[in-house]
């Protein structure tokens, strides 16, 4: 990849990644010396403590670890869903699933994450993941 | 016998309440005064004699210097470590240590909010998850109720025996906030607030104000109480955000029981009353298998059995709780509180009969930080 030396350039670890999502590109880090996934974005590994870290690209796939509904009446916007999603790298992160009821939501169910940017901060948010075709 | 320093070298002499439930138009500083005030009181001592002043709450940046301006006193000793609701337990450990040190001679711990009926303090949004909209702390509790009842088949009904055992001790305690009767069909049917945790599966939210006093143990004995002794005390953390919680139906009470065990010199099996941050229903849950009081994935049976309400083999939150008795925000220091009543046998209708050694457990954050304390009578040292 050429742009392994990029992130010297990107400034703060959460400015970074707040810029790779508004270009469309999630990404999270690595870190170099362990290889482990990193979220949310640190100035240093929390699994070993190295400062090597590079900013790769993620597959998006994951699996619902918990979830839950939050409730809130119609007229605020309905209840809505929270969940913790672990990635395919092993990162864990708190998001929502979108595209079916709250209720529907289950853990172990496979997620796809797609970036939002309705918001002022661009989001990663996950919708069930498409069953693949098989026989 | 643990034969660590630290076991039995400082002992609690005074206790004070204020402003349990409401207490509308007193500031937390106001409250803390008026616990103080009792908790002084009760042991015997002056304001002026008190040197060493442990306080956190979520109003103050700098605790120990609101405080200990409002209260008027110049502290040698002043430690304002905030880890959230477990921190006044925490304060514990180290006003202990400070006490056996010399580094100072009457301990304070005090701690109040009026988040009932004041001003809302402003909250501590966590990085990355607000975002998301997740309604902390309760959506935090939710997740890891949720995961706990995937793991282990853990019932809505189990959870909610949790709530129906604490307002039954609360029915028995003249000072609780919540005495109606309560059932279990109550709790399943009471507004979900987020799945599978319903109002009824959280805490109260009400003012009030706790204090403690602390000595070494050789001038505890010949004051007005009969002490209560520290025989061990240990904390431990995991995560500050809750998808940072390496696994959702284990807490660092698993690392916090044992250690406290440790220094005590004593078992689960020796405890005779438990005192469990109850915020929401799955921590009693949590605690009581990550503490060792029974196997992993096996307290929603326990709870389920009638073991931890009155009459119970395990009494757990004899006050009535966080659910029941009084939650302003910071539960620890009346969970601290309630388990020396009980060991100074002055519990009246909720009095667990010859208890000797008592189990307060805090919790910090969203499941983040545990301190776990065990209190003995001088007959344990």
């Amino acid at each position: 990849m050429s742009d392994d030396h990029a992130e010297a350039s990107l400034g703060a670890p959460g400015a970074a990644f707040e810029a790779f999502l508004k270009a469309g590109d999630f990404r999270l880090q690595c870190c170099r010396a362990c290889a482990r996934q990193i979220y949310y974005p640190r100035t240093l590994c929390h699994h070993c403590g190295s400062k090597e870290l590079e900013w790769r690209a993620v597959s998006g796939r994951g699996v619902v670890y918990s979830t839950t509904i939050v409730r809130q009446k119609p007229e605020r916007g309905g209840d809505y869903n929270v969940a913790i999603i672990e990635l395919e790298g092993g990162a864990r992160l708190l998001s929502r699933v979108e595209g079916i009821p709250p209720a529907e939501v289950r853990i172990d169910m496979p997620v796809t994450a797609f970036i939002s940017t309705t918001n002022p901060i661009p989001l990663v948010l996950f919708r069930p993941a498409q069953k693949t075709a098989s026989l | 016998m643990s034969d660590h320093f630290i076991r039995g070298a400082a002992a609690f002499v005074g206790v004070g309440l204020a402003g349990m439930g409401l207490a509308p138009g007193y500031t937390h500083l106001d409250l803390i005064g008026l616990a103080v005030h009792d908790a002084l009181s009760d042991a015997g001592y002056r304001l002026a004699e008190v040197d060493g002043l442990y306080t956190a709450n979520m109003s103050n940046i700098l605790p120990t210097l609101a405080v200990g301006e409002y209260l008027g006193i110049r502290p040698k000793v002043a430690v304002g470590t905030n880890t959230g609701g477990n921190s006044l337990i925490d304060h514990a450990l180290w006003a202990a240590l400070a006490l056996d040190a010399g580094l100072c001679n009457v301990a304070l711990i005090c701690y109040g909010s009026n988040q009932r009926t004041g001003k809302s303090a402003p909250p501590d949004q966590p990085p990355y998850e607000s975002a998301f909209h997740s309604r902390d702390p309760i959506t935090s509790y939710a997740l890891a109720a949720a995961r706990h009842m995937h793991q282990y088949g853990t019932t809505r009904e189990q959870l909610a025996a949790v709530a129906v055992a604490a307002r039954q001790w609360a029915q028995r305690n003249p000072a609780a906030f919540a005495r109606d009767p309560l059932t279990i069909a109550d709790v399943l049917a009471s507004r979900m607030i987020c799945d599978p945790l319903s109002v009824l599966d959280c805490c109260l939210v009400t003012d009030g104000a706790g204090a403690l006093v602390m000595t070494r143990a050789e001038q505890a004995r010949n004051r007005a109480q009969p002490p209560v002794y520290l025989l061990g005390c240990a904390s431990a953390q995991s995560h500050r955000q809750i998808s940072q919680m390496p696994d959702l139906t284990t807490t660092a009470a698993a690392q916090s029981g044992p250690r406290a065990f440790s220094m005590a010199g004593l078992a689960p099996r020796d405890v005779d009353v438990l005192q469990l941050y109850d915020a929401f229903t799955i921590n009693v849950l949590l605690f009581l298998e990550d503490l060792g009081f029974c196997e992993r994935g096996a307290a929603g049976s326990l709870v389920a059995s009638g073991a931890i309400a009155p009459g119970g083999s395990l009494p757990v939150n004899t006050n009535g709780g966080g659910l029941s008795c009084v939650h302003p925000g910071m539960y620890g220091i009346f969970a601290l509180i309630e388990a020396i009543e009980q060991l100074r046998g002055g519990a009246g209708d909720r009095q667990i009969e010859g208890a000797e050694v008592a189990l307060a457990h805090g919790n910090g954050g969203m499941l983040s930080a545990q301190t776990t304390a065990i209190l003995g009578t001088a007959a344990t040292l």
